[in-house]
């Protein structure tokens, strides 16, 4: 009976001593590294938070504080939520979320069901198609009204080139019925390739064997495509709607630089609704209760969302 | 060639082939034109119809880096002849140029803020997404899920306290400032992407090297990101794209000093009106770098746009 050297050493090392080598323990080490980016969120994100819903039950204003902050209760809600211009804002948005996600996860779909035909070279032209939607929206979104010029715009002349009007007769950013429309196609030009990668995702993930099965069967390409393409890549697409959907909600870069949100009212988004009566009207109070507002929408809305998708993904 | 029921035809690919690279090329034409616009003309800019075909000349990108004033016969008689290539383009257009303009200030500001998040967020975003992924941190899920929020809220939300906490710190349009906001706004999306990557190296591994006597530092520095380096290298050109291209904050946080590019690329105005082209090479060379760090990231695309969710 021997017992190994190594062993002997072991036991024969005082506890305290031992932990020294072994280093921290695995509880104190999760803390140390998990800590300093818990500590970074909660002082630049959630305790502005906290301080956002402090603020939208006072008369706050930023520009001027030397006035007495009065707690004024819930009267900011009161105000926005019977306000009519909210509701004109709200119209815009959804008009803007609606279009822009039909848009986007029609051209979107197609695409990626036609590089998934796996044509010599598709992943060299899905990288190029991805493009547009890294780059920086503001400054894409500023040079997007040189193209809708009229008269001198890209946009413009080609679309007078096959329509046979005069460019510069319409303006995309300065009508009010073209504006809205102005927003929508930049923004589908930009997102289109974000549902296209992830539509591609879904229709990849679904296995060769399933399309033979259906062959054997004799089921039509027709017929195969409604009962196995679309409900195996469903839950993809609905994930690529809920990211568009979030995403678009908050939009403001480049329908900022694009249209300001003119002309009148026709494309304030809530974002830029919200930034002109934080930072222009200087409403503090006000516009912290609008934040508020907006931001449960977005949560309740996308906790709803999330639910349902969590239904398809069981089928 | 063997026959296989779900192989394309060659008629299908083609036909497929011809959409999909007919779509990329309208997609490439405003990327396309916005380089090319940087190398017009003011007159070619603006021309009717819009040239394809035009003369090259670098008088956009001059205009960008520099400030110009118009100037008068007499003043250009006692300027003396232009010494250099630039300064004889501002002439040709009967102007002097009277200093550098704030383009390369602002670009640098971009470079030192997107760099400098990007390496805090890695540095921090590496340690958490490792605790999360080998330990059992207490409230795990709902912490998780609390980063993940996060990302939900427009940032002009939380921008009003931001910038009322700012001013109260003196953090208002400082370089340290901004690096600290977009190193907070891409923890999230760090956080996530890295506990992906760092889930699938195998745990045994660092068993291995635990049991060959390194300390969990060792362990995590010697053996996790060695195997996760493409994975942080990815996630890295994701928040350093993400710091670079960000707009709200930039604009409502900056105004000078530490004033980035997105912002001060529109304002961009000639001697007479807006100056197109000079936008144009502005926009070039802020956008350019970011189609090259696309192609380099072409292969973990997908998980980074989508937190994750989606690995291919």
């Amino acid at each position: 009976m021997t017992v190994s050297p190594i062993k002997k050493v072991a036991q024969a090392t005082p506890v305290p001593m031992a932990r020294r080598i072994r280093g921290l323990s695995d509880r104190t080490i999760a803390w140390i590294f998990v800590a300093p980016t818990i500590f970074l969120l909660l002082t630049v994100n959630i305790f502005p938070l906290i301080w956002t819903i402090r603020l939208s039950f006072t008369n706050f204003r930023v520009n001027r504080p030397n006035n007495d902050v009065e707690w004024i209760g819930l009267r900011n809600y009161e105000r926005i939520l019977t306000d009519p211009g909210i509701w004109s804002t709200m119209q815009a948005t959804a008009h803007f979320l609606i279009w822009t996600i039909v848009l986007q996860v029609l051209i979107g779909f197609t695409l990626a069901f036609l590089i998934n035909k796996k044509f010599k070279g598709n992943d060299l032209w899905t990288t190029i198609i991805v493009f547009p939607m890294m780059l920086s929206p503001a400054v894409v979104g500023n040079f997007w009204t040189f193209l809708y010029q009229p008269q001198i715009g890209l946009f413009n002349y080609v679309i007078a080139f096959f329509t046979g009007a005069d460019p510069a007769s319409f303006s995309m950013i300065g009508d009010v019925n073209l504006a809205p429309w102005a927003i929508v196609i930049a923004d589908t030009w930009m997102w289109t390739p974000f549902v296209m990668l992830i539509c591609l995702a879904g229709l990849r993930s679904i296995p060769d064997s399933i399309y033979e099965a259906a062959e054997c069967d004799r089921a039509s390409k027709w017929r195969q495509f409604w009962t196995i393409t679309i409900p195996m890549a469903l839950p993809f697409l609905m994930l690529a709607v809920l990211f568009r959907g979030i995403e678009n909600f908050k939009m403001f870069d480049l329908v900022v630089q694009l249209t300001g949100g003119g002309p009148g009212n026709t494309t304030t988004l809530t974002s830029i609704d919200l930034k002109r009566e934080a930072f222009e009207r200087w409403r503090t109070g006000y516009s912290s209760a609008y934040a508020v507002i907006l931001f449960v929408t977005v949560f309740g809305l996308a906790s709803i969302y999330v639910k349902a998708l969590n239904k398809v993904k069981e089928r | 060639m063997s026959f296989s029921a779900t192989e394309p035809s060659i008629r299908t690919k083609w036909f497929a082939g011809l959409l999909v690279i007919g779509y990329a090329i309208v997609t490439l034409i405003p990327l396309l034109w916005i380089i090319a616009t940087g190398f017009k003309s003011p007159a070619d800019s603006i021309a009717y119809p819009p040239v394809v075909v035009f003369e090259p000349t670098l008088e956009g990108y001059v205009n960008l880096f520099t400030d110009r004033t118009r100037a008068t016969e007499q003043m250009l008689d006692d300027a003396g002849p232009p010494t250099t290539w630039y300064e004889q383009i501002a002439r040709d257009r009967g102007t002097v140029i009277s200093g550098p303009s704030r383009y390369s200030e602002r670009f640098l500001n971009s470079v030192i803020i997107g760099f400098g998040s990007t390496a805090l967020c890695m540095i921090l975003g590496t340690m958490a997404a490792y605790a999360f992924s080998r330990f059992k941190v207490p409230l795990k899920d709902d912490l998780l899920f609390f980063i993940l929020s996060t990302r939900m809220m427009p940032p002009i939300a939380v921008a009003i306290p931001i910038f009322l906490m700012f001013r109260n710190l003196g953090l208002n349009d400082t370089h340290l400032g901004m690096i600290l906001l977009y190193t907070a706004v891409n923890l999230s999306l760090s956080v996530w992407l890295l506990k992906g990557f760092i889930d699938e190296i195998p745990v045994e591994y660092e068993e291995a090297a635990l049991i060959d006597g390194y300390t969990r530092f060792q362990a995590f520095y010697k053996v996790v990101l060695p195997q996760a380096a493409t994975g942080i290298a990815s996630t890295a050109i994701f928040c350093l794209i993400f710091a670079w291209n960000e707009y709200a904050f930039a604009v409502l946080l900056t105004s000078g000093n530490a004033q980035t590019a997105p912002p001060f690329i529109p304002t961009i105005i000639g001697v007479s009106g807006k100056d197109w082209p000079a936008v144009a090479a502005g926009a070039t060379i802020f956008l350019v770098p970011v189609m090259v760090f696309t192609i380099l990231l072409r292969k973990h695309l997908l998980r980074g746009i989508t937190f994750g969710a989606v690995r291919k």
